[in-house]
């Protein structure tokens, strides 16, 4: 088959590799019929994400048709049309249980070399380095799923692979972002990051109740679609401080709730600084845009980050968040929890999630997709490739 | 058997079993990792900052040559992290350090060059190889208490894990003793004679097998099964596990202890490989796999662990077995 491979730093290649094979009982093999690239993707094409090989198959927002499954397979049959969530999850482990499935105890074969860099290791993620797990991804025209009775959805007939691809990852991390803040009528959501995963915070803020959010980015484009959904927007670069900015437009109190969608590749004023932290050997991520929501949020809110962070990082504001009361939340979305509410939403048409679609491209173009989607040309917000 | 994590284990063999002590490097070796992956990082992202911190000038060759030392420093440092054997990758850095002196020396004729400010880099760089190597030297010594090299004493193989099942499934599912081969990776077979004893065969490096009868010494059910080796063992072992109610129901926690004393000769060797890497790291994950077998009844598997050592993450390009009724793949 055809697959996308990650073959070094901004190095990604379509190869051909051979198929995927059933390896377990409850194994299913999806023909991909759509497939996205996400903003993780990129950590692993600049080369932030330790422990990848080259060869690696790439992608976790897939869906298509189970042409395959083990014989333990109880719910799925062949025909099937499935969206795959991004996290590898059991079911059955006591995480799993407890609903949190991208911290599922089973799922990552290589659990300990997590734990040596984090304590413990959370689950396996399908195409995202061999710290969790070292599965081949979707962006290719076959897949094998493990657990294939927990993780797949099956998709109602008359939806379109446009509407349902994004269940797979980044309407439900959006979604869990703004669930994070605990939103009460009236609050003021700030979300940091206009992407894609920005986008559907925003957008689930507002079904969750909130009465104002404030979009922070510098892309106008991103900006624009921010506002499309009600949000204001602040340019960073427009402004001397954010917190500043913040401050003045929630009259002197600072929001109820801040989303970090950027993670640890922020740009922004304090680049420069961090740049220089780094310099000075104190971190591998760059919290410039954590750092801002932890500052900016009022006393007593929430800090939801669901931007990814892969190592350490220096001037955390620690006695920020100790003396004002903070609550930090955060996690790789257990996208399997909100999957089945979420195509509610879809289908009631509370929501089309098409609309952060700007490339449709073939699997092949993917390549193409990668340099776009990175270097924002031609407006790009979220790239769909197809098989 | 093409169960990789086999292969993964068996590579790693003799060289890495440690001698009582479960951790042997000490606290200096996490903390190098840490110091190895921030420098990188910071060498990478900003070269030329660094090259004029150390005072080796600001020209482009300078800059370069820090980026490929800060990718040196990257690999190492994670190496140290996530490596079950650091000693190798402590070596690696005194070897960097001794790089590091030479570029250093050489940088001083560089135009732009600051001779003070590169004495205080060598400086630091020199008391960053003392710590290397003492901590090396630490790591290294751990190692060196493998069975072929030490003969004195019984090794020590201590584990725990929390299994989201009731205490009797998963005592009912140990005491059949022919259920160890499927999670304990060294494992062929287990076979009872009678209520009390039974045959063990074990993988050794080249398709060698090692055999020794065993009898349980104590038997409680649910709570305590306890065995040891019978005399004339290929390898003198004794074993126990405890089953414990976890706490707010949450299913049983398994706590293991083997001992096994190092046998002479051609045996030693065996047994090194017998339980494979640092014997800790070994039952950790074993008891990860007793874990995922009773939780969701397979071992899990993703593609980078099939077939051949660390290789991509891309399907394998042969037939694969299909898996046994006990998930792992015959
Ligand atoms: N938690 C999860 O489960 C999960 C799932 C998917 C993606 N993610 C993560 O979410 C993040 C965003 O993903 P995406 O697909 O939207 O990626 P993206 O790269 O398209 O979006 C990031 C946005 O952040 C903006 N940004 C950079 N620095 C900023 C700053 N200082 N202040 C405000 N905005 C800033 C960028 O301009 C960009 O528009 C990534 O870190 C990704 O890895 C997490
Ligand atoms: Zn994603
Ligand atoms: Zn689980």
């Amino acid at each position: 088959m055809k697959a996308t491979c990650w073959m070094g730093k901004r190095d990604v290649r379509v190869e051909r590799v051979p198929d995927p094979q059933i390896l377990s009982p409850h194994d299913a093999i999806v023909r991909i019929t759509s497939t996205a690239i996400c903003g993780s993707d990129l950590h692993l094409y600049n080369g932030f994400v330790p422990t990848m090989e080259r060869g690696d198959i790439l992608g976790h927002e897939f869906m298509g048709e189970i042409v395959e499954t083990g014989r333990e397979v109880k719910t799925l049959k062949v025909g099937d049309r499935v969206v795959v969530p991004f996290p590898i999850a059991c079911g059955h482990c006591l995480s799993c249980e407890s609903q949190l499935y991208s911290v599922c105890e089973n799922s990552n074969p290589n659990a300990a070399m997590a734990e040596g860099l984090w304590g413990y290791s959370p689950s396996g993620i399908f195409g995202y380095s061999h710290l969790t797990g070292g599965y081949a991804g979707g962006q290719a025209e076959y897949a094998r799923v493990p657990y294939a009775d927990v993780g797949p959805l099956k998709v109602p007939d008359g939806m379109t692979d446009e509407q349902a691809l994004f269940l797979s990852d980044i309407f439900p991390t959006g979604y869990m972002g703004a669930e994070l803040c605990g939103i009460k009528p009236g609050d003021t959501i700030a979300v940091w990051g206009c992407g894609p995963v920005g986008q559907f915070a925003i957008r689930s803020a507002f079904l969750l109740g909130a009465e104002r959010v404030i979009a922070i980015d510098r892309f106008a484009y991103r900006l624009r679609m921010a506002e499309q959904a009600g949000a204001e927007p602040l340019d960073y670069e427009d402004v001397h401080s954010v917190l500043e900015a913040l401050r003045e437009m929630t009259g002197g109190r600072g929001p109820d709730a801040c989303i970090d969608a950027v993670g640890m590749e922020a740009h922004g004023l304090g680049y420069a600084l961090d740049r220089a932290k780094q310099a000075m050997m104190l971190e591998t991520d760059r919290p410039i845009a954590l750092r801002e929501a932890i500052q900016s949020c009022r006393n007593g809110g929430t800090v939801s980050i669901i931007g990814v962070y892969g190592g350490f990082v220096d001037k955390f504001p620690i006695g920020s968040l100790m003396n004002r009361s903070l609550t930090i939340k955060a996690g790789q979305a257990h996208v399997q929890r909100y999957m089945k509410p979420l195509l509610n939403l879809i289908r009631e048409g509370k929501i089309d999630p098409t609309f952060v679609i700007t490339h449709t491209l073939s699997l092949d173009d993917a390549p193409r997709g990668y340099e776009m989607f990175l270097n924002k040309r031609d407006e790009c917000m979220k790239v769909v490739l197809k098989t | 058997m093409t169960f990789t994590q086999n292969a993964a284990r068996d590579r790693t063999a003799a060289r890495e079993s440690r001698r009582d002590q479960p951790q042997g490097g000490g606290a200096l070796t996490p903390a190098l990792g840490w110091f190895s992956l921030g420098l990188g990082l910071a060498q990478v992202a900003a070269p030329e900052a660094m090259t004029r911190l150390v005072g080796a000038g600001g020209g482009r060759r300078e800059a370069q040559t820090m980026r490929a030392v800060g990718l040196r420093e990257i690999a190492t440092g994670i190496g140290i992290l996530t490596q079950d054997r650091p000693a190798g990758w402590m070596w690696t850095r005194v070897g960097g350090d001794v790089m590091d002196l030479a570029i250093l020396a050489g940088a001083s004729s560089s135009r732009g060059a600051r001779p003070e400010r590169l004495a205080m880099a060598g400086a630091a760089v020199l008391g960053v190889l003392a710590l290397d190597w003492l901590s090396a030297r630490q790591e290294s010594a751990a190692h060196d208490g493998h069975p072929a090299a030490r003969e004195d004493g019984p090794v020590h193989a201590r584990g725990a894990v929390t299994i989201n099942r009731p205490r009797e499934e998963v005592y009912r599912f140990w005491r059949q003793l022919d259920t160890l081969p499927r999670f304990m990776s060294h494992l062929e077979a287990v076979e009872p004679v009678d209520a009390t004893r039974s045959r063990w065969r074990a993988r050794g490096p080249m398709n060698t097998t090692y055999a020794w009868e065993a009898e349980i010494t104590e038997d409680r059910p649910n709570e305590r099964l306890a065995w040891r080796s019978l005399p004339g063992a290929d390898v003198d072992n004794a074993g126990e596990v405890r089953f414990e109610r976890a706490t707010g129901g949450r299913g049983t926690v398994v706590r293991v202890d083997l001992r096994y004393t190092p046998p002479y000769g051609r045996a030693g060797m065996a047994l090194a490989y017998l339980f494979g890497r640092e014997p800790g790291a070994e039952m950790r994950d074993d008891l990860r796999a007793l874990k995922q077998i009773l939780e969701t009844g397979e071992v899990t598997m993703s593609d980078a662990m099939l077939g051949r050592v660390r290789h991509p993450a891309q399907p394998d390009p042969r037939p694969v077995p299909h898996t046994s009724d006990h998930g792992r793949p015959v």
